[in-house]
């Protein structure tokens, strides 16, 4: 049997950010804008600062979005999120080093 | 006691008592779709068979309606009650919208007593959602040139309810009462009982308003009961000039008292975000739908008897 061949990765930033699910359609309108080539959205729910969000209906859900793409552009999607939404919504964002395969997609 | 009412309270208490139920969010938002169409097929069901010019001025008039109850709304929260200006703004805007919910309960109740209601009640209910969402989006922050009306414009007509209520509408006025039976079972027949489970759940979420409740105090309860009064009253007026009959008059004042919770919401914290939903919700959900439902649909019926007593 043959050894399987190495991998080769490259870095790309992975943002995670958790929001109220009242931004997504703004959003997914920022990130298209933003020219982000893909990204995930899930539900979510949980608690923070802004109390319980147990997703029991419309205005308590949350989302989940996550977004592999360049350094570059990481920072700046997050310039904005910080700029536009940080003051009155409830969101957290960070961003994390991950290792891809297949790099032309991200 | 009605049984659908013992639901909520039955939900309410459950969430009182910190209970384990819970409903999935995906039940809500099944009966949310069901309810809205239910409603929608209803209402047009019954426009079939009736000319429809004289709708015109009837929703003329309770566009006018739904904007005065925003301004007075507006008015009070902010020099009564000293609320700033996205939040009086947004809080009013829920105030001078209508809740869907209140609206099955009411019909509920009208049926169970034979009162007959205007099969247009079902079009005044989907466009008296709207005009509150734009104006309450001006007083919060002016007319300016960074609005976006088109995607606000597209929150407010094209929102689940609305399109709903709408499409439901047409079915029923294409199909009318004898292409409707096949499906009556279902979206007629079964109604109170869905109606139910979804006023458990909404028992549910109403609980969750306690804390935030207890944190402003009373004057979001004075709020709460006041300012439905206030609308009930501009409703009966305007259901008695339009001529409706009394279980119109008396819907059309339910309309007016109820204070929304779903289109509302979401349309306010995207055009006004400075503005806290907990407190908007604290006072429509949490205060003004219960006194609707369980003291004011009543109410409003026995003052719309008494209007049409006093005026043969």
């Amino acid at each position: 049997m043959t050894p399987p061949a190495p991998l080769h990765t490259e870095r790309r930033t992975l943002l995670t950010l958790f929001s109220e699910a009242a931004v997504e359609p703004l959003l997914v309108r920022d990130m298209d804008r933003l020219g982000i080539g893909g990204y995930t959205i899930s539900d979510a729910r949980g608690k923070g600062s802004r109390g319980v969000r147990d997703a029991a209906w419309d205005e308590a859900r949350n989302i989940r979005v996550e977004v592999i793409c360049a350094r570059a552009q990481a920072e700046t999607l997050l310039a904005h999120l910080q700029a536009r939404y940080f003051a009155n919504y409830a969101m957290v964002a960070t961003l994390s080093e991950v290792e891809v395969l297949r790099p032309g997609k991200f | 006691m009605d049984p659908v009412i013992l639901f909520f309270l039955f939900g309410l208490t459950a969430g009182l008592l910190r209970s384990e139920l819970k409903l999935p969010g995906a039940l809500y938002d099944s009966l949310t779709i069901f309810l809205l169409l239910a409603i929608g097929l209803k209402g047009g069901q019954g426009l079939a068979t009736q000319p429809l010019a004289p709708l015109v001025p009837q929703i003329g008039a309770v566009i006018a309606l739904g904007c005065v109850q925003t301004l007075i709304a507006f008015a009070v929260l902010r020099w009564l009650f000293r609320f700033d200006r996205p939040n009086a703004a947004a809080t009013s805007a829920h105030y001078g919208s209508v809740s869907v919910a209140t609206f099955a309960v009411a019909a509920a109740w009208f049926a169970a007593r034979a009162i007959p209601v205007e099969p247009q009640m079902a079009v005044i209910l989907a466009v008296m959602e709207v005009p509150a969402i734009l104006v309450g989006i001006v007083l919060a922050r002016g007319v300016d040139k960074d609005t976006d009306w088109k995607a606000l414009g597209h929150e407010a007509f094209l929102g689940k309810g609305v399109t709903l209520l709408l499409g439901g509408m047409a079915i029923g006025w294409a199909a009318g009462p004898k292409g409707l039976e096949p499906i009556s079972g279902l979206y007629f027949d079964l109604f109170k009982g869905i109606l139910a489970l979804f006023l458990l759940e909404m028992g549910l979420i109403v609980s969750r308003q306690v804390g935030e409740l207890r944190r402003r105090g009373l004057s979001l309860i004075a709020f709460g009961i006041g300012m439905p009064l206030v609308s009930a009253g501009l409703g009966l007026a305007t259901g008695w000039l339009l001529g409706l009959s009394v279980g119109g008059t008396a819907m059309l004042a339910t309309l007016a008292a109820s204070a929304s919770y779903i289109a509302v919401p979401a349309a306010m914290r995207i055009a006004v975000p400075q503005a806290n939903p907990a407190v908007s919700l604290a006072g429509s959900l949490g205060v003004t739908f219960p006194f609707n439902i369980v003291a004011g649909i009543p109410l409003y019926h026995w003052m719309a008897s008494r209007l049409a007593g006093a005026t043969p």
